[in-house]
């Protein structure tokens, strides 16, 4: 078979921790299947980050250089990819489940006539007919399903996790630069501008204090606000987080919701307070060290899940809580 | 310009918020059964407003284009209920199970038989898979400009201009019509059907086109179905829950201790 590509991603200018995890995986993957495993960084100065993604024990890192491959437009990089993709042939080409991974993806797999798997947390490679086994959460992870699919190469986008972020190697890669045949006309949708909203990121935390549909007034946020500076103090990062119908009322920012459509966290706590424990939640906090929750129905899912349980109004508990906190200090 | 004819492309599915316990996962039949009612996959829903709101705003149609095995009227005239004009279904044992590839070619075929067409809209995924291809990959196969994610969707002056969710905010971008756009709950609900509306749509007697794979002259040789090696339940994630109970101001003076032995 030949290579495994794997698309890298910068993320502030350096290389994305996500990018590591994808060439942990796709190494495993290589050295099972006895082939090569190259990267692709695409961009229109890509030296400094070519440089950085060749220190991990990959055989080759392609520089795909082109002007229009400037920031991140989808048009230009399915274009791009696609015009690497035959130069090179790859036989597995992952990328992973980002923003950028989820629109390239699909795209680049209808123009390459190849079928692409999304969100997977597991890849093997079946020693009978060497396809690839993609293992992927369905019904918001209330199942894992193994499938394979026809068509070369073989593609899917990964998770966050899935694997451990690569280590460094004793050898640096060879690193090839490659000018993608890309044409104005690829454009057709034109950016106008970029707003950027400040962004919090959940991930950095040491405590996430979430907020959930039991929440009743936006104000009563400032609850939650209290708490988190309360223990602020003793306990490091805490931010405050959200389920999904906080952010559909538009009380807070998408980048706050925990979840399969928001972000997957592990912080040391994580404090649930009117969340009821759906599926499509859970997953983006199972993985706290420790769990509370506070909840006025005894039999909710959150209780389930959760390492300490709250059964109760949060008005109550919460400025109870803030004052208890603030007088053991 | 003359008015949008507007496709959204949506997706009947059991609940996705149904509780865990109704979910059921037949490891020899590599099946899941979901004890819940039938909806509308909740993007789409968001997408129909999207549409709904276009329309409020520069008259035009709006047709529903769904496909599956047995395609639920009821639940899909929710969404005449709510404000769109007509309903195609797709409907043929050749299309069940399909991977997103030759979704996206079944309903690419529809909406070409539809024809005069300026905007299809999608959910950016569906609540039941998650895979958030086929929008994407109808953008390839119809050959239009494609926009994911949007948050807002305008058409102005004969353009489309969308707010795009980006992870460090959003961005405005352009394309000219026909396209196709795929739409994340930054949008907003589905406005409220009120109930009496919905039952009166029930008792109308209503045309609703079904088509197969012959109507829409597809490639039945591109219809793969997706290849299940293995379907298993998710490792448990219970934990053992201490439930602190009492009056508030016990339960909190607990909660205290808890959490300063967390740090
Ligand atoms: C495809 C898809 C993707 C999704 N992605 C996400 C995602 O990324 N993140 C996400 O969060 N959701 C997501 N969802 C939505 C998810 O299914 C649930 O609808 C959502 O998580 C429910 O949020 P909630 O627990 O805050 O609300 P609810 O389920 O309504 O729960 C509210 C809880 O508050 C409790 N409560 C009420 N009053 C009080 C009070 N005074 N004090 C204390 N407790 C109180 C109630 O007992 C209840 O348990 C997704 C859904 C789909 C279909
Ligand atoms: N069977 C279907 N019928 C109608 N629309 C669909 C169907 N499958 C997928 N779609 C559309 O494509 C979007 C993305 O689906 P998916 O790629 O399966 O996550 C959905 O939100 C729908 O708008």
């Amino acid at each position: 078979m030949s290579e495994i590509l794997l698309l890298v991603e910068a993320k502030d200018g350096a290389l994305d921790k996500k990018s590591l995890e994808l060439m942990q995986g796709a190494l495993g993957l290589g050295r099972q299947l006895g082939v090569a495993t190259c990267a692709v960084v695409a961009g229109s100065d890509t030296a400094r980050l070519a440089e950085s993604a060749a220190s991990f024990g990959l055989d080759k890192v392609y520089r795909l250089e082109h002007p229009l491959l400037a920031g991140f437009q989808p048009d230009a990089w399915v274009k791009g990819l696609e015009w690497l993709c035959g130069q090179v042939n790859p036989g597995i080409f992952l990328l992973s489940h980002s923003f950028v991974g989820k629109e390239v993806g699909p795209r680049l797999a209808c123009r390459l006539n190849t079928a692409l798997t999304t969100d997977c947390l597991g890849l093997s490679v079946d020693p009978g007919d060497g396809l690839l086994v993609r293992t992927k959460p369905i019904y918001g992870g209330n199942a894992i399903a193994s499938l394979k699919c026809e068509g070369v190469p073989q593609m899917a986008t990964v998770r966050k996790n899935a694997f451990e972020p690569v280590g460094e190697a004793q050898s640096a890669s060879a690193i090839v630069e490659m000018v993608p045949d890309i044409g104005e006309d690829a454009i057709r949708v034109k950016s106008i501008k970029m707003v950027e909203q400040e962004v919090v990121e959940l991930d950095k935390a040491n405590v996430v204090i979430s907020g959930g549909r039991g929440i009743e007034a936006k104000e009563d946020f400032d609850m939650l606000e209290a708490l988190a500076a309360a223990m602020s103090k003793s306990h490091g990062n805490v931010m405050i987080g959200c389920s999904r119908p906080v952010v559909d009322k538009c009380w807070m920012s998408s980048d706050r919701q925990v979840g399969l459509t928001g972000t997957i966290i592990a912080p040391d706590t994580y404090i649930a307070v009117g969340i009821s424990g759906a599926i499509q939640h859970l997953v983006g906090m199972i993985r706290s060290k420790k769990i509370v929750a506070i909840n006025t129905d005894p039999g909710c899912n959150m209780f389930k899940v959760a390492d300490y349980g709250v059964v109760g109004d949060y008005r109550d508990i919460i400025p109870a809580l803030v004052k208890k906190l603030e007088e053991q200090r | 310009m003359k008015e949008p004819q507007i496709i959204v492309c949506a997706k009947q599915i059991p609940d996705p918020e149904a509780p865990f316990s109704n979910v059921t996962v037949n490891v020899e039949k590599k099946q899941v059964a979901v004890d819940a009612p039938d909806v509308i996959s909740p993007y789409d829903e968001n997408a129909l407003e999207a549409a709904i709101r276009i329309k409020e705003e520069l008259g035009g149609k709006i047709t529903i284009l769904s496909m599956g095995r047995k395609v639920s009227d009821t639940v899909l005239r929710k969404t005449i209920a709510a404000g769109a004009d007509a309903l195609v279904l797709l409907e043929d044992p050749l299309f069940e199970g399909l991977d997103s590839g030759s979704t996206a070619h079944v309903l690419s075929c529809a909406i070409k038989k539809i024809g005069d067409w300026d905007l299809v809209l999608t959910g950016r995924q569906a609540g039941d898979w998650d895979s958030g291809q086929v929008g994407l990959i109808m953008g390839e196969m119809l050959d239009v400009p494609c926009v994911s994610l949007a948050r807002s969707i305008k058409i102005d002056d004969g353009k489309l201009l969308v707010e795009k969710s980006v992870p460090v905010g959003y961005e405005m971008v352009e394309a000219s019509l026909p396209a196709l756009v795929t739409v994340s709950n930054e949008v907003g609900e589905l406005r409220y059907v009120a109930r009496s509306k919905m039952l009166g749509l029930l008792r109308r007697p209503m045309s609703i086109p079904k088509w197969n794979s012959k109507d829409l002259g597809c490639d039945i040789d591109r219809l793969k179905k997706l290849q299940l090696t293995e379907l298993v339940p998710p490792a448990d994630m219970g934990r053992q829950c201490t439930l602190i109970e009492g009056a508030a101001q016990d339960q909190a003076c607990r909660l205290a201790e808890v959490l300063s032995e967390l740090r």
